[in-house]
């Protein structure tokens, strides 16, 4: 079959070609229109001539592949495909706007513009990631942002995915990417690995709050390969008035074992989204670099750097829930809480690397002004707080696991369940109200929880035998 | 067209009644069976009778090492193996070892080649345990995908316009979409012995509008084969393999 032309006015499967809007190394952009699509489009038609870099194939046939698979506000959506026995291109959303790349000669931005965009990032990666998918370029350029607000991520040419063949596996002796941005274990092989995703994320937010590049723009193997064993300098010491809670988080993006990471991408995201509630540790202080002992022990402790064996994607996420345990914090709920503590502390010894966010929503009047002090004059929020973290002690999680929530609001249900919604909770932990009289006027919270949420949720209640019985009935 | 495509039955009955039910309600359109349609499993007049009605019917069959050694003794099989074909071949009838000494090696089918072992020495029935066995089927055919059996593990191979190699352990129910700038090699699991710790029957379905290969995975009654196989006074091990899937 002959090969039909790409050139304005030539159509192909439907698709009108428009005009060309880029020339890339790997590819090219034209704008296309289809009769029966409203959204404005854009065909990719990857560089295959004779000479041409192998990789833009290779990296063509797994977007070919992935994209289809992908759906959600946060990638491009995919309207067509065609295959290289014939003419390969394919046809996504034309997202408007320019990409991240376009800030980078106004670096530094302020902190909380860092933070807002990170969050945004980090969700993104994490919808991607529940999809089976790691991105692997995770860069500026490969940025994007809706006029709604969400982050879209595009360009899957170097993209994992957890359940189709990796075209990429055996293509390439040396790592494929963009190498001020590659996760150390990228150069040893892994592609499995999400917290790889992460740890670009790291570079990217490091550099915007700086103004540098962790680790500069070698793009030597030997120059590369230094991230395995050597640490960036603490942003702290490049900025004397960085925040510790940021420094803390992107510091532990940029951990050289993934293991230090934070689990998911929800709990990166998590962590921007309640910078005040982020664990400090000797991280967030830190001005200097490792000393050179560690840095040794890293670079000649072969075990280290040893690829560990391949990872279930979905597994590995499912390890590290974001759990949330709504709390009463009434008298006459000891029961109850007691109950929550210990299913809480069931579940949280099945999954090491889960998050426990403890809620209490602090109800306000529909009609009267709230007064935040109560009539002794304390605080009511932070005697909350102060309730929360006494009643997670015994659990003895470590404090990088735990955040307390005190919420205010007049429906306690569509607060628990917002707050479930905005930091992509995966778990509910709730109580039953025992009370009917209170239940009968109020209606179950635990109900309407249950009911609405997006996740999963687990209603407890107390044994039988420490439930009172209502009318003193025996039957 | 939808296409079910069958390897390693081993005369298992429930099995491979249990993946035909899954394929007509799947609407599969034509079957492949890939050979070995007998030894090891306890139901070889059944199995080898219900091939013949679906061939009849336009279905594909290709000759397996068991199907072969039906007329043909060979010297590389396990005791157990050795005997289970004795057995076997004990209980056909005419009709039925013609059909299984005529079954062809390999066939072509458009851009398709079925082979029951890889396609570079069908009748040596060399396994595909690794890439490099997979290059070599690969670079003997002109085919877009070579379908084989035979290991009773399912794998998926490509090989890129540069003669790279991927290897792939494919995921039920996931399709996978055989782009057309490269060549694959689909090794399918077993029907009937499935030896990848998964007792349930493995085969594939291949929609050849969207090239896109599915595997799948069904659950059977593995107590009734498995008793079926030690009623018949069959090796004991080739029943207690098949409840572990190994």
């Amino acid at each position: 079959m002959a090969k039909p032309a790409i050139a304005p006015g030539a159509e192909l499967d439907g698709f009108t070609i428009g005009e060309r809007v880029h020339q890339g190394g790997m590819a090219t952009l034209w704008t296309v229109t289809h009769p029966g699509i409203t959204v404005p489009l854009l065909m990719k038609v990857p560089r295959v001539a004779e000479g041409e870099d192998p990789a833009a194939i290779v990296s063509f046939e797994m977007e070919q592949m992935i994209l289809p698979r992908l759906a959600g506000a946060h990638v491009p959506g995919c309207f067509g495909t065609g295959d290289f026995d014939r003419q390969p291109y394919v046809v996504m959303e034309r997202i408007p706007g320019k990409t991240v790349y376009s800030r980078i000669d106004q670096l530094p931005i302020p902190y909380e513009e860092a933070r807002v965009i990170g969050g945004q990032i980090a969700t993104a990666l994490a919808d991607l990631h529940r999809q089976n998918v790691i991105h692997h370029d995770i860069k500026p350029s490969s940025i994007m942002f809706r006029p709604s607000g969400e982050c879209v991520l595009i360009d899957f040419g170097l993209s994992h995915h957890n359940q189709l063949p990796d075209l990429l596996q055996e293509e390439f002796r040396l790592p494929y990417g963009t190498a001020p941005y590659m996760a150390p274990e990228r150069l040893l092989g892994v592609r499995d690995d999400p917290r790889s995703d992460l740890f670009s994320l790291g570079v990217l937010l490091y550099f915007f709050t700086t103004g540098e590049r962790p680790f500069g723009e070698s793009e030597t193997l030997r120059g590369m390969r230094r991230r395995l064993w050597r640490d960036p300098y603490p942003p702290r010491r490049l900025k004397p008035d960085y925040p510790p809670w940021l420094q803390e988080i992107v510091l532990r993006c940029l951990e050289i074992e993934p293991v230090w990471r934070h689990p998911t991408a929800s709990q990166l995201a998590f962590d921007l989204a309640h910078p005040d509630q982020v664990k400090l540790t000797a991280r967030s202080e830190r001005l200097q670099r490792d000393p050179l002992s560690t840095v040794w022990r890293r670079r000649f402790n072969r075990e280290l750097r040893q690829p560990k064996p391949k990872s279930d994607l979905a597994v590995q996420l499912a390890s590290g829930p974001i759990v949330v345990v709504a709390l009463d914090t009434e008298e006459g709920s000891g029961t109850l809480n007691e109950c929550l503590r210990r299913t809480a502390a069931q579940l949280l010894s099945t999954l090491p690397s889960a998050r426990l966010a403890c809620l209490n929503v602090l109800k306000l009047g529909r009609v009267t002004i709230d007064r935040t002090l109560d009539e002794q004059g304390n605080n009511k929020h932070i005697d909350r707080m102060v309730a929360l973290r006494h009643w997670a002690q015994p659990l003895e999680l470590d404090e990088s696991r735990l955040t307390v929530h005190v919420l205010e609001a007049v429906d306690p249900a569509a607060a628990i369940l917002e707050f479930t919604r905005v930091n992509h909770v995966d778990h509910i932990v709730i109580g039953a109200r025992q009370n009917s009289m209170l239940r009968t006027l109020l209606g179950s919270v635990s109900a309407k929880v249950a009911a609405e949420a997006a996740c999963s949720v687990t209603v407890v209640r107390p044994p039988r035998s420490a439930v009172v019985p209502l009318h003193g009935d025996s039957a | 067209m939808r296409l079910a495509i069958f390897a390693d039955i081993h005369a298992n009955r429930q099995a491979f009644s249990a993946c035909l039910d899954f394929a007509r309600v799947h609407r599969a359109e034509r079957i492949i069976c890939l050979g070995d349609i007998v030894g090891y499993g306890a139901d070889p007049e059944w199995a080898v009778d219900t091939v013949m009605d679906l061939v009849a019917d336009g279905a594909i069959a290709v000759m397996g090492n068991h199907d072969h050694a039906i007329s043909t003794p060979s010297e590389s099989m396990n005791a157990a193996a050795q005997a289970a074909i004795e057995w076997t071949r004990g209980r056909l009838s005419v009709a039925q070892r013609r059909f299984l000494a005529e079954l062809p090696l390999t066939r072509l089918d458009g851009d398709r080649l079925y082979v029951h072992s890889e396609a570079s020495h069908p009748a040596r029935w060399h396994y595909v345990s690794d890439t490099p066995d997979a290059a070599r089927s690969i670079a003997a055919t002109d085919a877009h995908v070579t379908f084989c059996g035979h290991i009773h593990r399912p794998a998926l191979y490509s090989m890129s316009s540069a003669a790279k190699m991927t290897s792939f352990i494919p995921t039920a129910d996931v399709p996978v979409q055989l782009l057309g700038g490269r060549r694959w090699l689909a090794v399918l699991g077993s029907v009937g012995q499935p030896r990848d710790g998964d007792p349930a029957a493995s085969f594939a379905m291949l929609d050849t509008t969207s090239r896109e290969i599915t595997y799948c995975r069904v659950p059977y009654d593995v107590e009734a084969a498995a008793d079926r196989i030690r009623a018949n006074g069959l090796p004991h091990w080739l029943a207690d393999r098949l409840l572990m899937g190994k």
